[in-house]
């Protein structure tokens, strides 16, 4: 078990976690994640460390209740703890110094970008953040970004803060400006990264996206996380979750991020989980006693 | 007793199973066991060899026609006992070892095509001892006579490798840790073999037996990326280390249209329903696409396990798809012939060339290719070739690959010094001594995807080869009045 020591809700339906998990947090470097089950019968659901304290040995989750996993997660409080934390998982890319850096974070994306963004900082890079939501109210982490960042510009879909629109949209204002990053970084919803991608690609800037495929061991042991980058199978556990986003099939990843629509929504109903559980019950026979 | 002439007549006692059409929709064992005076009678038809063929078929030598003594003497923790001089996961070995393909294969009677039901009576006696009496630990040789308490040694991995491995030396007396990157222990024993082939009860047995010879069971932890092996060693004291972390890692076709939805691999697919009871969704949170009509690549034991699996789910149809013929396939030969008698479907000699997906993404088909034998190949069996314009396409709306494993690559990639082969198998000397002074390999990692005998079998060489290891560095000091003992 890994006790959670603080929980706060960032903005409506998001939290931060702080867990402890002294083996993860030894180890971690920006871009890693971690797999987590919130109890015994749970899924295996991967989530982009937010922070860490190898001397206080926790880490930092931002969940955004999506489906029934995060809202189950939702629930918890200091006190509890989540059954299971496996990581540090996939590869944590070196940073170097290179020049100027554009960040951009859409929605809970902001949350992974931050340490990131904090490295290339640290590492005397300049560092330009973009940070998005639907609205103002679910923009998180404005202040830490603000911290570790030279420039920091907002923008939600309804314009209650920054810019109104999308974060692709500020992006392209900058280049066009006259802004030449060394590379764009990338994180956030399918089609914001997509958006992202269209921006950089007719200017030829190297581009890296952070992939949230479904996953399942989180090892490279079951291919679910497949993605293909520039025509290419990978698995986004090991070989990832960090890849050029210019090579990325994005329509593929959307596809296969649906596979389990029609079953989210039985997990997540509580009156169809318990009605389902029964018929299941008819259904399989008593199992071997040992 | 009867005389050879007459126990030569005798049949093969064939051991009870569920109706196929009852089992084909139930996870439940499909193999009920021997009762006592089934394997009484079984056990009486073996003629006690001298040379003892059955047993150089084995690949750990259990002393087979002592421990058949034994049960037609009606000393059935006696037989037990026998057997984990050698084997130490005999329930299990005994449901998922090839026997058609080594010991039974060896049996004098095996010319007449009723060789001994030897994996019958193995199971028989262990599932005995299992319900009767509790387990007394077989004694392991010893290197060296001294106390190896707080001697910590770590072991990598909880399949079956790694499971002898901690069971061996922890009898030997040393303090024991092993770390699994999931969240359950056992291996393939877990992920892997569905409960209708091997109930998760007798594997959680054998953990419960582990834990009462104080083994540390540690999970969730990838070494590699939660921990390396150099840390583990200077920083956490272990002063000799295992891995037998298996081979994970999925083969794919690489055809077109394999991402699509609705392709699986076997990995993913048993891993759903075995390790996270996806066949009890919603109960429990993992959901699994149940098809309709379920096409499986591969021949296999996996596959056989896929296709199984699938049936029970509630699939409609359920086939094999494999690229050469009946003679060829991998599998056991009793799961062929259960996976027949449940309804699966076998196209032969066809090869997937690529997966139709409609416009919402899902697969609707996979056209085949027909195939036919030519020249042998490297691994000596024919080599399938395509017959052109014999393409032909199954109407499926779920696709399971099961054309293999490599060795899994989060610890080898992450081991600086660890000598590997070109497949990424990690380079041992036979008792699995690798190219890190301090560390052994074994199992499925070494040799490619094998057997849990095979794998059992490392672990119990690599156990002894430690402790002589440990017995003239860390032990002798010890000895000599220096205290090595922790890190
Ligand atoms: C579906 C299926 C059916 C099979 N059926 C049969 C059968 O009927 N008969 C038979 O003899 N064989 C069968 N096999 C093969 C057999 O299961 C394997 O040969 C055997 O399990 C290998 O044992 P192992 O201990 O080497 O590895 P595994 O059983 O693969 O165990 C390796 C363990 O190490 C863990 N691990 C990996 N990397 C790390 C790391 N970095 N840190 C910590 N832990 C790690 C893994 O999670 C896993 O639990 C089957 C295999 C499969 C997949
Ligand atoms: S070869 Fe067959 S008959 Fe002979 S001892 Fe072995 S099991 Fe018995
Ligand atoms: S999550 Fe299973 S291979 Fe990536």
């Amino acid at each position: 078990m890994f006790p959670i020591l603080a929980a706060r809700l960032l903005a409506p339906g998001i939290h931060e976690f702080v867990v402890q998990a002294p083996r993860v947090a030894r180890k971690a470097r920006p871009g890693h994640f971690v797999v987590i089950r919130v109890d015994e019968k749970g899924e295996r659901i991967p989530l982009t460390l937010a922070d860490w304290d190898a001397e206080a040995g926790t880490i930092t989750l931002v969940v955004q209740e999506v489906g029934y996993s995060t809202r189950l997660m939702g629930q918890l409080a200091a006190g509890d703890a989540l059954q299971d934390v496996l990581g540090p998982l996939g590869t944590a890319p070196p940073i170097e110094k290179v020049g100027t850096i554009i960040g951009v974070g859409g929605g809970v994306g902001v949350a992974p970008l931050y340490p990131r963004i904090r490295g290339y900082k640290q590492a005397g890079n300049r560092v330009v953040a973009i940070a998005g939501a639907r609205s103002r109210d679910l923009l998180i982490m404005v202040d830490r970004l603000r911290e570790c960042s030279d420039e920091l510009h907002l923008a939600t879909d309804d314009g209650s803060v920054g810019h109104h629109g999308f974060v692709s949209q500020v992006l392209e204002k900058l280049l066009d400006s006259g802004v030449r990053p060394a590379e764009v970084l990338a994180i956030g919803p399918v089609p914001m990264m997509r958006a992202v991608v269209e921006v950089t690609r007719p200017r030829g800037i190297p581009t890296t996206v952070s992939l949230n495929a479904l996953m399942v061991d989180g090892t490279g042991m079951c291919g679910g996380c497949r993605v293909s980058v520039g025509g290419v199978t990978r698995f986004t556990c090991v070989d990832g979750p960090e890849f050029d986003g210019l090579q990325v099939d994005f329509a593929e990843l959307q596809q296969r991020l649906q596979q389990y629509r029609s079953q989210e929504k039985l997990a997540a109903d509580p009156a169809q989980r318990k009605e389902a559980c029964r018929c299941l019950e008819q259904l399989t026979a008593p199992s071997f006693r040992g | 007793m009867p005389g050879a002439a007459d126990r030569a007549k005798l049949p093969r006692v064939e051991m009870p199973k569920q109706d196929p059409r009852q089992r084909a929709r139930n996870f439940s064992e499909v193999a009920l066991g021997f009762t006592p005076e089934l394997a009484q009678t079984e056990a009486g038809r073996c003629l006690n060899c001298r040379n003892h063929p059955c047993v150089d078929g084995c690949p750990v030598n259990v002393p087979i026609p002592e421990f058949i003594a034994l049960i037609v003497q009606g000393d059935f923790l006696g037989a037990a006992q026998k057997i984990k001089e050698k084997n130490s996961l005999p329930a299990i070995c005994g449901r998922v070892c090839p026997q058609e393909s080594q010991c039974e294969a060896r049996c004098v009677w095996g010319k007449k095509g009723k060789p001994i039901a030897i994996g019958g009576l193995e199971r028989f006696v262990a599932d005995w001892e299992r319900e009767h009496a509790p387990q007394a630990p077989p004694s392991v040789p010893a290197a060296c006579e001294s106390p190896r308490r707080g001697v910590r040694v770590a072991v990598v991995g909880s399949g079956p490798a790694g499971l002898t491995a901690a069971a061996d030396l922890a009898r030997l007396g040393y303090s024991v840790t092993v770390f699994e990157t999931l969240h359950a222990p056992g291996g393939v024993l877990r992920y892997g073999i569905p409960e209708f082939r091997l109930p998760k009860g007798i594997l959680d047995h054998e953990i419960e037996y582990l834990k009462s010879l104080g083994v540390a069971i540690e999970t969730d932890v990838a070494v590699g990326l939660t921990v390396g092996l150099d840390e583990l060693h200077h920083r956490e004291g272990y002063q000799a280390i295992f891995v037998g972390t298996g081979a994970g890692l999925p083969s794919l076709l690489n055809i077109p249209g394999e991402n699509a939805n609705g392709v699986y691999s076997a990995n993913e697919y048993l891993t759903r329903v075995n390790l996270m009871k996806a066949y009890r969704f919603p109960e429990y949170a993992t959901p699994v696409r149940i098809g309709h009509k379920v096409a499986v690549v591969g021949a296999g034991n996996v596959a056989m396990d896929a296709a199984r699996t699938a049936l029970r789910l509630g699939a409609d149809d359920v086939c094999i798809v494999y690229r050469r013929s009946r003679q060829e396939m991998p599998a056991r030969h009793e799961e062929i012939v259960n996976a027949e008698e449940e309804g699966i479907r076998f196209h032969l000699l066809s090869n997937p060339v690529r997966i139709l997906a409609g416009s919402d993404g899902w697969v609707q088909g996979m056209v085949c290719q027909r195939m036919e034998l030519g020249e042998p190949d490297a691994s000596g069996r024919r080599r399938p070739v395509p017959v052109p314009g014999s393409e032909f396409t199954l109407d499926v709306d779920l696709v399971i690959v099961a054309i293999g494993q490599g060795p899994n690559p989060i610890l080898t990639r992450h081991t600086p010094g660890l000598q590997l082969d070109r497949h990424g198998c990690i380079v041992t000397d036979a008792d699995g001594r690798t190219s890190l002074p301090y560390v052994w390999a074994g199992g499925d990692i070494v040799t490619g995807a094998a057997t849990v005998i095979a794998a059992m079998g490392a672990g119990k060489r690599a156990a002894r080869a430690m402790d002589a290891y440990l017995c003239s560095t860390v032990l002798a000091g010890q000895r000599a009045g220096v205290s090595e003992g922790r890190g």
